[in-house]
């Protein structure tokens, strides 16, 4: 079997493309965004520089930047099967919401300690498949726009367990957060003394099955050609609106993933913290990880690490260089915007050829 | 119980709550009517209100503010254009990263300025003043006429015709002559325009400051209206104040003993689940222009 075969969509001919233009992307990315800086008269090198010390520079950089990355992995790939599947469904966020909501519900219940991991796990992805579900039902059988009802679900979610939070399951010791997740319905953590636990195992292999769905199994060809061209596979036999509504369930079941170990496995919180700040932007930053990784299960891997770096050295460049931690997120919205042009290289080489 | 004065109360605030939305979404309708989806109106929103406020502080005038915040909201919309007519990149993934670096410039931005951290507020004197007389801001006024005469233009005159065409049949516009990028770019610099517009409202007439969270979900909000609306700018008044009036709505039912009854977060649920409920009631007869959304391609 030849390689290019092995790796599905991975055209190698196309991955060199795929590749210079993603670095092309991530260099002019800083690059903009370092000029921003330096006008607002902050020094990027500094703020690089601290940004990637902070991310990579010891163990337990390196361990914040991979537990950054746990869930955006699976965010990341809940957004590549939608676009793979022709939906822009923008839901994660919302499922990933809900998730966590069904992980601290079961924690709130007695039950064998022995049960809460696996159950935490059951009754928050059933939740987040179900909220995925409302918007894949809308779609497939009312037409409804799935950025405009997974925006709407996404803003019901985060209401309806900020009202879990407050009003049903908070604790009564630290009334701002809901009941901690009982230690038997906890991750391990890999490094002791530092954020990364388990959940990165998890979510490793998540992607790689989503991978595995996507281009080796029959649903997966055929969310594939639904995304593609839905009347070309309509009349190939493809079922577009079933593949559809499947689309939109794995991508609740990977959010979901997300949502629970977010809660059952990161230190310190085991919870749900004020105005679910330990949850918000888990789900959207999955968007820039799917986009970085050109939509790839498997490229989503290195582009959820990149995407935790930023996220986890944002915190040592404000303290270090004064520029407020926001900022990467210009940098990642410069990216996207530079990688929504099409046959980027193609257009590289032409300017180069004409110098 | 309820007064005469708690409903004009009521009104103006509802005017308050829907001039952005209703400024974003006809933008948004002429946008995709040329075929020009943009899902960025969000981050167009806060970079021009955050915009509005710099240069209403530069030049220590509101005016100036208002169309600094509507330009640099043009200036955005070209963008936008020049990735998806003329570069023919996707129009969703183009708006996703316009909201992106919004969320991200406008912190940096309001630090790098002012010095402080996520919250800037003008001076009173800065802000939009009312409309004599009134309680009425001068926008909201400005929203309303923008609407109907959009709607004259798309649908009453050769110049609407052109732009709805590049929306619906880009091939057969083409063949009459039409440049459909230079009309595409000219519609979604327009969306910019207004979306900008929506921005300076917030920023320094309605809230006069300026947070990361200044749109506050509104330009998600008007793409819904534009569905709701079936691209048409009449239907997108009638869509914007009832999601207007829906937020005052919950804002007044929060004084009133229903609050007992009904906890405030789940109140805050309601706007999104009319939302969600009239979008997919209505959308049987909503029909999007054919081609919008989709990068027009010569064989």
């Amino acid at each position: 079997m030849k390689p290019s075969s092995i790796l599905g969509s991975i055209d190698l001919s196309k991955l060199e493309d795929d590749i210079v233009e993603v670095v092309f992307a991530v260099l002019a990315g800083f690059a903009i965004s370092g000029l921003l800086m330096a006008a607002g008269g902050f020094d990027p090198i500094r703020a690089y520089v601290s940004l990637f010390k902070s991310a990579f520079g010891d163990l337990y950089g390196v361990s914040t930047t991979l537990s950054f990355a746990t869930p955006l992995m699976l965010t990341g790939a809940a957004f590549a099967v939608s676009v793979r599947a022709g939906v822009f469904n923008i839901g994660a966020e919302g499922q990933v919401y809900m998730a966590a909501l069904g992980a601290v519900i079961v924690a709130s219940l007695s039950l064998p300690s022995g049960l809460y991991l696996i159950a935490e796990f059951l009754f928050g992805v059933l939740l987040a498949i179900t909220w995925a579900s409302i918007a894949g039902f809308l779609k497939s059988q009312r037409g409804v726009n799935e950025v405009v009802s997974t925006i709407m679900l996404n803003w019901t979610g985060f209401w309806i367990v900020e009202y879990g939070r407050t009003y049903v399951y908070f604790d009564p010791a630290e009334p701002q957060r809901t009941i901690k997740i009982p230690e038997a319905g906890r991750l391990p953590l890999l490094v002791p003394g530092t954020e990364l636990y388990a959940g990165i195992i998890i979510s490793l292999v998540a992607t790689v099955i989503v991978y595995v769905i996507m281009w080796h199994t029959a649903l997966g060809y055929e969310i594939r050609a639904t995304g593609l061209n839905p009347i070309a596979a309509r009349y190939g036999g493809v079922e577009v609106r079933r593949s559809m509504l499947y689309s939109f369930i794995i991508a609740g079941s990977l959010a979901g993933l997300a949502g629970v170990m977010e809660v059952a496995g990161r230190p310190p919180h085991y919870a749900i913290t004020t105005g679910l700040s330990n949850l918000v932007g888990l789900g959207f930053d999955g968007l820039a990880v799917s986009l970085i990784g050109r939509n790839h299960p498997l490229a989503i891997i290195p582009a959820a690490i990149f995407v935790g770096a930023l996220t986890a050295g944002s915190r040592g460049m404000q303290i270090e260089s004064g520029v407020p931690l926001e900022m990467v997120k210009a940098v990642q919205g410069i990216i996207i915007l530079i990688l929504a042009v099409p046959g980027l290289v193609k257009m590289l080489k032409q300017w180069r050829g004409k110098k | 119980m309820i007064d005469a004065q708690a409903i004009v109360n009521i009104l103006i605030q509802t005017s308050y709550a829907a001039t952005p939305l209703l400024l974003a979404a006809v933008g948004e309708i002429i946008g995709e009517r040329a075929g020009i989806v943009n899902i960025g109106l969000e981050g167009i929103m806060l970079i021009s209100g955050f915009a509005s406020i710099v240069f209403a502080y530069m030049f220590q005038s509101p005016f100036a503010g208002v169309v600094a915040g509507v330009l640099i909201g043009g200036v955005i919309g070209l963008l936008h254009a020049l990735i998806t007519a003329y570069l023919k990149g996707d129009h969703v993934i183009s708006g996703i990263g316009i909201n992106l670096f919004a969320s991200g410039f406008v912190p940096y931005g309001v630090e790098a300025v002012w010095g402080v951290r996520g919250y800037f507020t003008i001076p009173a004197s800065l802000k939009v003043p009312r409309i004599p007389g009134t309680d009425l801001s001068p926008i909201f006024l400005v929203s309303l006429i923008l609407a109907l005469g959009s709607y004259w233009v798309l649908f009453k005159t050769p110049y609407g015709l052109i732009l709805r065409a590049c929306g619906e049949e880009p091939r057969a516009a083409e063949s009459t002559g039409v440049k459909i990028e230079l009309t595409q770019a000219l519609a979604s610099t327009i969306t910019g325009l207004f979306t900008g517009l929506a921005g300076a409202f917030l920023a320094i007439d309605w809230l006069s400051s300026i947070t990361k969270n200044l749109p506050a979900g509104r330009g998600f909000i008007s793409l819904a209206i534009v569905n709701f609306a079936n691209w048409n700018p009449l239907l997108g008044i009638v869509g914007s104040y009832l999601f207007g009036f829906f937020w005052v709505l919950i804002g007044w039912l929060k004084l009133t003993p229903l609050k007992e009854m009904i906890p405030l977060p789940l109140m805050e649920t309601i706007p999104y689940i009319a939302t969600l409920a009239v979008t997919a009631g209505v959308i049987g007869r909503a029909r999007p222009p054919r081609f919008t959304g989709r990068p027009y391609r010569r064989e």
